[in-house]
């Protein structure tokens, strides 16, 4: 009796044991299934998407290559004249600088996705019942990975979303880490339009360039602005060892056509051949293409070592 | 009672004296002398002056500047001096014209919509044309044909009124282009948010740092405009009595007028395709004239382009130097330091013109 007893009682626990391991392994994978509603703090504050939203619409460029990176294209059903990038985005008229909400609303979004918010745009929306997350352009690497994750969580492609930030993440610290020592004390010219317009290291893409600890010629800019117009004789007598071109696809703008404009010849990039050629749209987002803007500037770099 | 203000006004006209016009005439060689030794880039007066004798072929005289100096000042800095002489000075001398033609002293050389349609032209070069046309070598050229446009369409809109040698007439003809082009511009704008950067920073006005190419592209145009004006300055005189008055002293109104609007109008849209729109010289300078020098065309015409060409060289200072080494539209300093000059001259001078 007291052995059937001791028997009963091990098998009491060691069903409960196998229930609890089982629980155990099985919740994580439930969640994993139903992550909604899901939570996040964006520019327009706290946003909760209650299930996996299926119609989404992006007015966000970024967003858009994002949205696209971590698997959630399927679930795009447009977005705005802005975003060319990839060449399978539905590319619509709508606009995300101009934007008209009952345009918008006509796809009857169950998510949408800006990184502008003019005229109250997201109120408007709010006001229909669609939810809308605004992301605000990213002032720092970090603030770029956290919009990725957060695209991710409320799409349903958290994993995916995380594997392309640590990627990134991990590649940009690769290329900088191999560059930064021939990076020390080079100066660096960011081109936005031939008419000198540049950023300084208090923008976002300034602070690539102070990630690889590049000098910016723009710092020396008064007047607060973080996107000054330089003087062409200052440009010229900072004499930058390295010169990224912005304004490519905008203005046409090359090597050749700035070795071309009066006095550029004795610039120093200009004499070494280290003039980056980038696309505009490249500089001017902070999505998963950032890596192709990092690489861009770590390869000049490895080419001005050789020099 | 407009023919006896008129002729009031005329018993009033006062000369330019000579004083005035050397006065203006050092103005603008000091204007010229600042414009080309300030700048961002600190380089010693001295030295600027050695190099500069060194090109002019003086014995002796070498320039102490390095490679990079000399290409700053003779690339960058000279030519840039001298556009911005030339664009103050033709839209000074266009300004007074209009004036003058158009008894109207509010008016500017933008008044017949040249403004809008270069507007209209740049806007529409930078949103629609292929990247590779479109910049430094197509937008002047658009930029000057739709002035082009907009002056022949208020001109043709004022003579369909059938009262062509009314003034006020082609004023209104010109206010009415002037929005229709401005619409159209707003409208192309918005559906290019994308170009909204380039098209804005244009419309604030620029020198732009082409070096010596926009200075030979504009002095001819500049030259002939200028000269037809000056040429005809005796003319604007009597045209600025009024219509009827010029009429009966043996006048060919409607021809003087077309003439001159001609000539004032070339001007402006070459000077506007280059620079885009600068702002306010065309009023103030010549105002400024005619406060403190006196009313007549014969020296207000001329000493225009000169005090307007060494105005707009000095606002050029300013934005290069101001924030350096960042620019301010060259737009925003002439208003900015214009307007508060312009009320200062007409308060203290205001009782005696």
């Amino acid at each position: 009796m007291p052995r059937r007893f001791a028997l009963a009682a091990f098998l009491t626990v060691f069903a409960l044991a196998v229930a609890l391991v089982s629980t155990a392994v099985a919740s994580p994978s439930r969640s994993a299934a139903t992550p909604f509603p899901a939570t996040i703090t964006v520019s327009n504050g706290q946003v909760t998407i209650q299930k996996r939203p299926s119609r989404i619409v992006s007015l966000s460029a970024t967003a858009t290559e994002t949205l696209f990176a971590i698997g959630a294209g399927k679930q795009v059903i447009a977005v705005d004249n802005q975003s060319d990038y990839p060449k399978t985005a539905p590319r619509t008229s709508l606009s995300g600088f101009t934007p008209n909400v009952e345009a918008i609303a006509g796809y009857r979004p169950d998510l949408v996705v800006i990184s502008y918010d003019p005229k109250g745009l997201s109120e408007a929306l709010g006001k229909l019942g669609i939810p809308v997350v605004h992301q605000d352009a990213a002032a720092t690497l970090p603030g770029a990975y956290q919009q990725i994750r957060q695209l991710g969580k409320i799409t349903g492609h958290t994993a995916e979303a995380n594997a392309l930030a640590t990627g990134m993440k991990r590649k940009i610290t690769a290329i900088v880490a191999k560059a930064r020592a021939k990076a020390a004390g080079v100066t660096v010219y960011h081109e936005l339009d031939p008419t000198l317009f540049t950023l300084t290291s208090n923008t976002f893409v300034g602070r690539v360039y102070a990630l690889f600890g590049l000098r910016n010629i723009a710092d020396a800019a008064k007047g607060g602005t973080e996107y000054p117009q330089l003087s062409a004789e200052y440009l010229i007598s900072a004499n930058p060892a390295l010169i990224v071109l912005a304004d490519t696809v905008c203005c046409a703008q090359n090597a050749r056509t700035v070795a071309a404009r009066p006095g550029w010849s004795r610039i120093a990039a200009v004499r070494t051949g280290s003039v980056v050629r980038l696309d505009d749209s490249i500089a001017s987002r902070w999505g998963p293409r950032l890596v192709n803007l990092v690489r861009a500037v770590g390869t000049a770099l490895g080419r001005l070592g050789r020099q | 009672m407009e023919a006896a203000a008129a002729t009031a006004r005329a018993i009033r006209v006062r000369g330019v004296t000579p004083g005035w016009a050397v006065a203006a005439v050092a103005f603008l060689a000091v204007a010229l002398v600042v414009g080309v030794v300030a700048g961002p880039v600190h380089i010693g007066v001295g030295d600027v002056l050695r190099s500069l004798g060194e090109k002019l072929g003086i014995p002796g005289v070498t320039s102490p500047l390095d490679a990079t100096q000399e290409s700053i000042v003779w690339d960058l800095r000279v030519p840039r001096v001298l556009l911005a002489g030339l664009v103050g000075g033709m839209l000074a001398i266009a300004g007074a014209t209009y004036q003058g033609v158009f008894h109207n002293p509010l008016a500017d050389p933008y008044l017949l919509g040249v403004a809008a349609g270069a507007g209209l032209g740049a806007t529409l070069s930078i949103a629609y044309l292929p990247d590779a046309l479109a910049g430094r070598h197509v937008l002047p050229v658009a930029a000057f044909a739709g002035a082009s446009i907009a002056v022949v369409l208020a001109y043709a809109i004022g003579r369909a009124a059938g009262r062509e040698r009314d003034a006020a007439t082609l004023v209104l003809a010109g206010v009415t282009v002037a929005s229709f082009f401005t619409a159209l511009q707003t409208f192309v704008q918005q559906q290019n948010a994308d170009t909204l950067q380039e098209v804005t920073s244009w419309i604030l006005g620029s020198l732009p740092n082409t070096g010596w190419s926009d200075v030979v592209a504009l002095t001819p145009y500049v030259l002939v405009a200028t000269a037809v004006i000056v040429a005809m300055r005796r003319v604007v005189d009597v045209l600025s009595l009024g219509d009827l008055e010029a009429a009966s002293l043996g006048v060919d109104v409607r021809r003087t007028r077309l003439t001159l609007v001609v000539a004032a109008t070339v001007g402006t849209a070459a000077a506007v395709a280059v620079c885009g729109l600068i702002a306010f010289v065309g009023i103030i300078v010549p105002h400024a004239i005619r406060l403190v020098a006196g009313t007549s065309y014969r020296g207000l015409l001329p000493l225009s382009f000169v005090v307007g060409a060494g105005f707009l060289i000095l606002a050029d200072v300013v934005a290069r130097t101001a924030l350096a080494p960042a620019e301010v539209p060259i737009g925003v300093i002439t208003a900015l330091f214009g307007a508060p000059f312009f009320a200062f001259v007409l308060r203290t001078r205001g009782g005696r013109a």
